[in-house]
C-alpha cells in the first residue's frame, strides 16, 4: 500500500467525477437488495478501486453504473463465501438473486440522502461521521480520506470499519428517519458537511497539493442534498454559505500563504459567479418564513460579498443579522462576531463593551478569537500597548500557523 | 485534531524501578498502542535512545561544533511520544492518562496540540 497515493494519476482526469457521483447510487442499490450496509460498503469501495485500475486501460464501460453494481455484487458474494459463519445468509442471497434478477436501473435518487442519514448516525463521533460520509457518499478512497486528514491509511480504515460496526450495533437501518426524527437528523447531516467544508477551508499542512479538496467536496455533497430537498431553507442556506465563503478563497492568502483579512482583500479576485449563485440561494432561503442559522450566516456572507469595497459594507445590516442569529442560536462566537459589526456601526468602544460580556464565559476564556478581536478594537481606539499585548497573547493561543503569523505581524506593526 | 503526547522520562527514576515494574510499563504501552490502532486514533509513535547518547550541534563563526549531549541540564528528558488524531482536547487528555508513565511519580506526560504537519504518513 505504501508509495502509491490512492488512485492512479490517470484516474484523476476524465471519469473521477463520474465515479464519485455513481458510488452512492451503486451502494444504495446494493444495500436495497442485500441489506447489510457494512459488507456492501466494502464491496463498493473495492469496485470503485477496480474501476480506477481498469477503466483507464479498457475504457469506461457502456453502462458504468451497471458495471459497478455487477463488480460490487460479485465482491460481496466472494466476501460472504469466504466467511464460513455466514453460509446461511449466502444461500439466502443466492436464492434472492435468482428470484429477482434486475432492479438496477431504478435511479437511486433518494439513496444518497438515506446514505447520508446513515453515515451521520448520531451515535458516531464527528470524525467518524465525516470519514464515513466521504467514503460511502463522496466516493473517496480510504487512502484519499487519510491524506485529507493527515493520518495513516490503517488508522482511517480502522475508524471507518469501527463506525460501520457502531451503526450496526445501534440498529441503524437503510431507511429515511421518521418525520419527527428527520429534522433533527438532517441538522446532524448538515453539520457534518459543514465540518468537512471547514476542514478544507482552514487546513494547515505542508503539502496542500496532494490533499483532496474537501471544501469542493463538501459543496458537491450539499448540492446533492439541495437537489433532493430544494425547499429546505437551511440546506439552501448552507450551500449559499459555502459558495459565498469559497468565492473568496483566492483572495484570502498571499502567494506566500499569509492571511489577508477581509477588509484588505482584492475583491476583483473574488469568484463572481459563485457569489451570484450564493446570493440567489440566500434570497430564496430567506423567503421561507422560518429562520435558521445557516441561512442567516449566508445572508451575512452575502452582505460582505456584495459590497464593492470594504468601506461600502452595510454594517448596520450585518449587525442586525447577527442580532437575529444570536437570538435563535445563542453562542459566544456569534456575540464575538456581532461585536465586530457593532464596532463598525457605533465605534470601537461599543464593540469592546460587548466583548466584556464574554469575559465570564468559560467557553471563551483565553480563546484566541476573543483575544484577537479585542486587539483589533483596542488598536482602533488608539490603545497601541493594549492592542500589542492582545495580539501577542492571541498569537500564542491559536493553533493555526497562518493566523499566528498574521497576528504577530499585526503586533509588530504596533511596536516601533 | 492532532495532539502530541510526549513522555518526559527521568533516567534515575526508571533505573530505580523493579524488573516487574519495567515489564508492566512495557506491556502497558503495548496495550495502549493496540487500543489506539483499533479506535482509529493512532498516527505515530517513536521512542528515543538514552539522553546520554545525544549530540549537541551548534554553529559558531560558521563552523559546526559537536559536543556530547544532552543539551538540557535537567533531570527529565524527552523519552518518546505518541501522535494521536482525536475528537478534542479532552479525549487527548483522557488517552494520556492511560499511559503507564502517568502513574509513576517523577515521570511526566504532556499533551500539546499540533499546529503544522508535513511529511509522509504511511506508518
Amino acid at each position: 500500500m505504501s508509495g502509491t497515493p490512492g488512485r492512479p494519476a490517470a484516474a484523476r482526469t476524465g471519469f473521477e467525477d463520474l465515479l464519485r457521483e455513481l458510488a452512492p447510487q451503486v451502494l444504495g442499490t446494493l444495500v436495497r437488495r442485500h441489506g447489510q450496509f457494512e459488507g456492501c460498503e466494502d464491496a463498493v469501495q473495492e469496485a470503485v478501486l477496480a474501476a480506477t485500475v481498469q477503466w483507464p486501460e479498457e475504457g469506461v464501460p457502456d453502462s458504468p453504473r451497471g458495471w459497478l453494481v455487477t463488480v460490487a455484487s460479485r465482491r460481496l458474494i466472494d466476501q460472504m463465501r469466504s466467511d464460513h459463519a455466514r453460509r446461511e445468509r449466502e444461500a439466502a442471497l443466492a436464492a434472492e438473486q435468482a428470484a429477482e434478477p434486475a432492479r438496477e436501473d431504478v435511479p437511486g435518487t433518494d439513496d444518497t440522502l438515506i446514505l447520508l442519514f446513515l453515515c451521520c448516525h448520531p451515535t458516531l463521533t464527528a470524525a467518524s461521521q465525516t470519514a464515513l460520509t466521504l467514503r460511502a457518499v463522496g466516493g473517496l478512497t480510504t487512502a484519499e480520506i487519510a491524506r485529507a486528514f493527515l493520518v495513516p491509511e490503517a488508522t482511517m480504515a480502522a475508524r471507518i470499519s469501527r463506525a460501520k460496526q457502531r451503526i450496526r450495533a445501534a440498529g441503524g437501518t437503510f431507511t429515511l428517519p421518521e418525520d419527527a426524527e428527520r429534522e433533527e437528523r438532517l441538522r446532524v447531516v448538515l453539520h457534518v458537511l459543514y465540518l468537512i467544508f471547514n476542514e478544507g477551508y482552514t487546513a494547515s499542512s505542508g503539502d496542500e497539493l496532494s490533499r483532496p479538496d474537501l471544501a469542493r467536496e463538501a459543496i458537491r455533497l450539499v448540492r446533492m442534498v439541495h437537489a433532493q430537498l430544494p425547499d429546505d431553507g437551511e440546506v439552501g442556506g448552507l450551500l449559499a454559505l459555502m459558495l459565498l465563503t469559497h468565492a473568496r478563497r483566492d483572495a484570502r492568502t498571499t502567494a506566500s500563504g499569509d492571511l489577508v483579512p477581509l477588509d484588505e482583500q482584492d475583491r476583483s479576485r473574488w469568484d463572481r459567479a459563485m457569489i451570484d449563485e450564493g446570493t440567489a440561494l440566500v434570497k430564496a432561503a430567506l423567503a421561507d418564513t422560518t429562520l435558521g442559522p445557516y441561512r442567516l450566516q449566508a445572508a451575512i456572507a452575502a452582505t460582505h460579498a456584495n459590497a464593492a469595497t470594504a468601506e461600502e459594507t452595510n454594517w448596520t445590516q450585518v449587525h442586525a443579522l447577527y442580532l437575529v442569529l444570536e437570538r435563535i442560536a445563542p453562542n459566544p462566537m456569534v456575540t464575538l462576531n456581532r461585536a465586530i459589526a457593532l464596532a463598525e456601526v457605533e465605534g470601537p468602544e461599543a464593540g469592546l463593551g460587548l466583548l466584556a460580556t464574554l469575559d465570564g464565559d468559560e467557553r471563551m476564556a483565553g480563546h484566541h478569537r476573543l483575544l484577537s478581536v479585542r486587539a483589533h478594537l483596542l488598536e482602533k481606539t488608539g490603545d497601541a500597548p493594549g492592542a500589542y499585548e492582545h495580539y501577542r497573547r492571541a498569537a500564542k493561543a491559536t493553533a493555526s500557523l497562518a493566523e499566528q503569523r498574521y497576528l504577530e505581524a499585526r503586533a509588530s506593526r504596533l511596536k516601533r | 485534531m492532532q495532539f502530541l503526547i510526549s513522555m518526559h522520562i527521568n533516567p534515575a527514576v526508571l533505573d530505580a524501578l523493579t524488573d516487574e515494574e519495567k515489564r508492566a510499563i512495557g506491556e502497558g504501552h503495548g496495550r495502549f498502542m493496540a487500543d489506539l490502532k483499533e479506535s482509529g486514533e493512532f498516527v505515530l509513535t517513536q521512542a528515543l535512545v538514552d539522553p546520554s547518547q545525544a549530540a549537541v550541534v551548534s554553529v559558531r563563526g560558521g563552523q559546526p561544533v559537536v559536543t556530547d549531549g544532552p543539551f538540557l541540564e535537567a533531570k527529565e528528558f524527552l523519552g518518546g511520544f505518541y501522535l494521536v488524531d482525536v475528537e478534542n482536547r479532552e479525549r487527548a487528555v483522557e488517552l494520556a492518562a492511560r499511559i503507564p508513565d502517568a502513574a509513576i511519580e517523577g515521570l511526566g506526560v504532556e499533551v500539546r496540540q499540533v499546529m503544522f504537519s508535513d511529511g509522509q504518513l504511511e506508518a
